[in-house]
């Protein structure tokens, strides 16, 4: 991965109807300036579809096409391949999902398009729960955190959506945060570049959902990135493992501290988090070491 | 092969194939299903063989088979799949979603009756409970049928910019083998030239699909379906007309067989309007005054060509082969909706025959003609075993 000298080339509109202080319309600026004009967005209901806006605006310089909720993988299969018809293969055609879209109902069409290794370039915005719904437990909420759904504390871990991307051997997987926007531009550029299915996550701290105030999302990026809690990675084949932020140097308990869904924690559940973390970054150690 | 029509042995499902291969869609999606599979794996070979050149995708559900056609479709693609049963069930959420973007995909469904209890049989149940979600939907009634209604429909589809969805039923139709006459490639290319459509998803153009939208937006893109619907019936009888005149054999949304001095004209689709046909000839042979309406468009249902295809004939005998729980026969209702309000209209019984596959033979075709002909219609459905 090589950092790119990032330019804004008016690719995505200011207007848009994102919370302020939300970080996933950072993101997006970021990610439709690095992929540029020659792309088409498949943008399935999320937070996402919200900024990307309602007829007859788009904050899009490119055009979406708005598909169901569990069908963005699989839409965007079919616009890749009209394209290939079209002697336009090298037009990127970008997934714009979040992670009930991603994790929970888009990840049968998500899973099939990896194994036939579709040449789709797939984001996810992970705010770890349906955000865009009022904030309902996904696959993605993490252990312990309070949402609509799970009021007293998510009783199951957050599904390991890498590992099982990993499996599928597609050629690129990678994590990038808000917080730091120079890996998020240049994993975006790096996967443009690949031909078949590729799947960034980014982890977005959602302001009203997870309870973080509205100045302090990329703080609480960062501190998921430093405590180890959402290390950035890339798997290349499924088989190669780089951290590209090597510095897990904050207990969790800072991070935690930032958002309101781990305000009921007791020390022992805050102690038990901090063991599977660093117990995680061991395990992502080893994966680093066998490349 | 290509430079002149054939006379082949094909079944139903390899006739569909032939007129995919021949209408060049640029993307097929597809995901197997009994009794739709041979479909499916005949597209496959040609594609292996090298004889078409359709980019052809096999997704994990027929949900995801039908959300690639519609980003296909909107990315301007000529785009085809095919399925079954519980397959269209499951695309049920994207049939709606097809129509509301106006994409041209069409589709052949094999009529096959939907679970539970499990069953393979010819019901067109599956096809007909997907009537409101927007698409044209035509029933065939052979193999030869099934081949020329893809070409066409390929063309009613871009010209309306509505999916269109043929069917034939199970085995009667999908398995049943007869010779076809299988046109030429340069006819079709000819016929079918490709429809550039107007609004697809273009990177020099920052334009949308499917963003949301406010109450009139939706209210007026439904009316926009229904002015599209009404120019459905002419254009199936105008794109039939065309076809006629290269291969002799027409189309229009019905069809009426020796109707003209009838007193009782049964009313059908698919399969069971072959059935008909024997009975009515053996019946006129007999003296009996028996027609045969034959239902080839479903939806829009052609309620004007009806009115005008039964004025003055006495009695309608409707054969379902579905059933809507708590209501009767689907054709039924659909047919005595068309018909309220006409002037002296005719009696309409109402008959649930071969529903779930079962067998209705020209014997008891006869037999039903004979005891409907002369009573009073019943204003419930009436079972027919």
């Amino acid at each position: 991965m090589d950092l790119i000298d990032y330019q804004d080339q008016g690719q995505f509109y200011s207007g848009h109807v994102a919370c302020a202080g939300c970080v996933e319309a950072l993101a997006l600026r970021v990610i439709l300036n690095t992929v540029g004009q020659d792309a088409i967005a498949v943008v399935p209901p999320s937070c996402g579809a919200v900024i990307c806006g309602g007829y007859p605006n788009s904050s899009l310089k490119i055009p979406a096409l708005h598909t169901s909720l569990e069908s963005a993988a699989a839409t965007a299969s079919g616009v890749k391949r009209a394209l290939v018809t079209q002697g336009k293969p090298d037009t990127t055609v970008l997934c714009l999902a979040g992670d009930g879209g991603t994790y929970d109902i888009g990840l049968q069409a998500l899973s099939s398009a990896a194994e036939r290794n579709e040449d789709i370039l797939y984001v996810c915005f992970d705010n770890e729960g349906y955000m865009n719904t009022g904030g309902q437990k996904s696959s993605s909420t993490p252990l312990n955190a309070v949402t609509g759904s799970t009021p007293t504390g998510k009783a199951s871990r957050k599904k390991n959506l890498i590992e099982i991307l990993a499996a599928h051997r597609i050629p690129y997987i990678a994590t990038t945060s808000p917080g730091h926007l120079n890996d998020l531009a240049a994993k975006v550029e790096k996967a443009k570049h690949i031909r078949g299915t590729k799947v960034i996550i980014v982890l977005i701290p959602c302001l009203a959902g997870w309870g973080v105030a509205d100045d302090n999302a990329v703080n609480t990026a960062r501190l998921a990135v430093d405590s180890g809690v959402f290390p950035l990675i890339e798997v290349e084949d499924g088989l190669h493992y780089t951290i590209t932020n090597d510095v897990k140097n904050q207990p969790i308990d800072d991070y935690l501290k930032q958002q309101k869904r781990y305000r009921h924690l007791t020390e022992d559940q805050v102690n038990n988090l901090q063991e599977d973390v660093d117990q995680d970054w061991q395990r992502l150690q080893i994966k680093v070491s066998n490349k | 092969m290509t430079d002149k029509n054939n006379n082949m042995l094909l079944s139903g499902n390899h006739a569909v194939a032939w007129g995919v291969r021949l209408a060049r869609p640029d993307v097929s999606p597809v995901y197997p299903i009994t009794p739709q599979t041979p479909i499916l794996e005949k597209i496959t070979e040609f594609k292996s063989a090298g004889e078409i050149d359709t980019e052809l995708l096999t997704p994990e559900s027929e949900h995801s088979a039908i959300s690639a056609c519609i980003g296909a479709s909107l990315t301007g693609a000529r785009v085809f799949t095919a399925t079954s049963s519980q397959g269209l069930l499951l695309m049920h959420e994207m049939l709606h979603y097809a129509a509301g973007a106006r994409a041209p995909i069409v589709m052949f469904n094999v009529n096959r009756t939907p679970a539970s209890p499990w069953g393979f049989w010819p019901d067109q149940l599956d096809s007909l409970s997907q009537r409101d979600t927007g698409w044209v939907q035509l029933y065939t009634e052979t193999p030869q049928e099934s081949l020329d209604s893809v070409i066409q429909a390929f063309r009613l589809a871009e010209v309306s910019r509505l999916p269109v969805m043929l069917n034939h039923d199970a085995f009667y139709v999908s398995h049943a083998m007869e010779a076809v006459s299988v046109p030429s490639q340069q006819m079709v290319d000819d016929f079918l030239p490709k429809i550039k459509q107007e609004f697809v998803l273009d990177t020099n153009k920052g334009s949308s699909f499917g963003a949301p939208i406010d109450q009139q937006t939706w209210n007026r893109s439904r009316q926009d379906m229904a002015a599209a619907m009404a120019e459905i019936s002419g254009l199936v009888s105008s794109i039939g007309s065309d076809w006629n005149q290269l291969t002799g054999r027409n189309y229009d949304p019905l069809e009426s067989y020796r109707t003209k001095d009838a007193e009782t004209v049964i009313v059908t689709m698919g399969s069971m309007c072959g059935t008909v046909r024997e009975a009515v000839d053996a019946m006129r042979e007999k003296g009996i005054k028996v027609g045969l309406l034959k239902i080839r468009l479903f939806r829009p249902f052609p309620a004007e060509d009806i009115r005008q295809a039964v004025e003055g004939i006495p009695n309608l005998l409707v054969l379902d082969r579905n059933y809507s729980p708590g209501m009767g026969g689907i054709v039924h209702q659909e047919l005595k909706s068309a018909l309220f309000g006409v002037k002296a209209p005719p009696k309409v019984h109402g008959l649930l025959a071969g529903v779930g596959g079962v067998n209705v033979s020209t014997t008891k075709i006869e037999q039903l003609v004979t005891h409907y002909q002369n009573i009073e219609p019943s204003l419930e459905p009436v079972w027919v075993e």
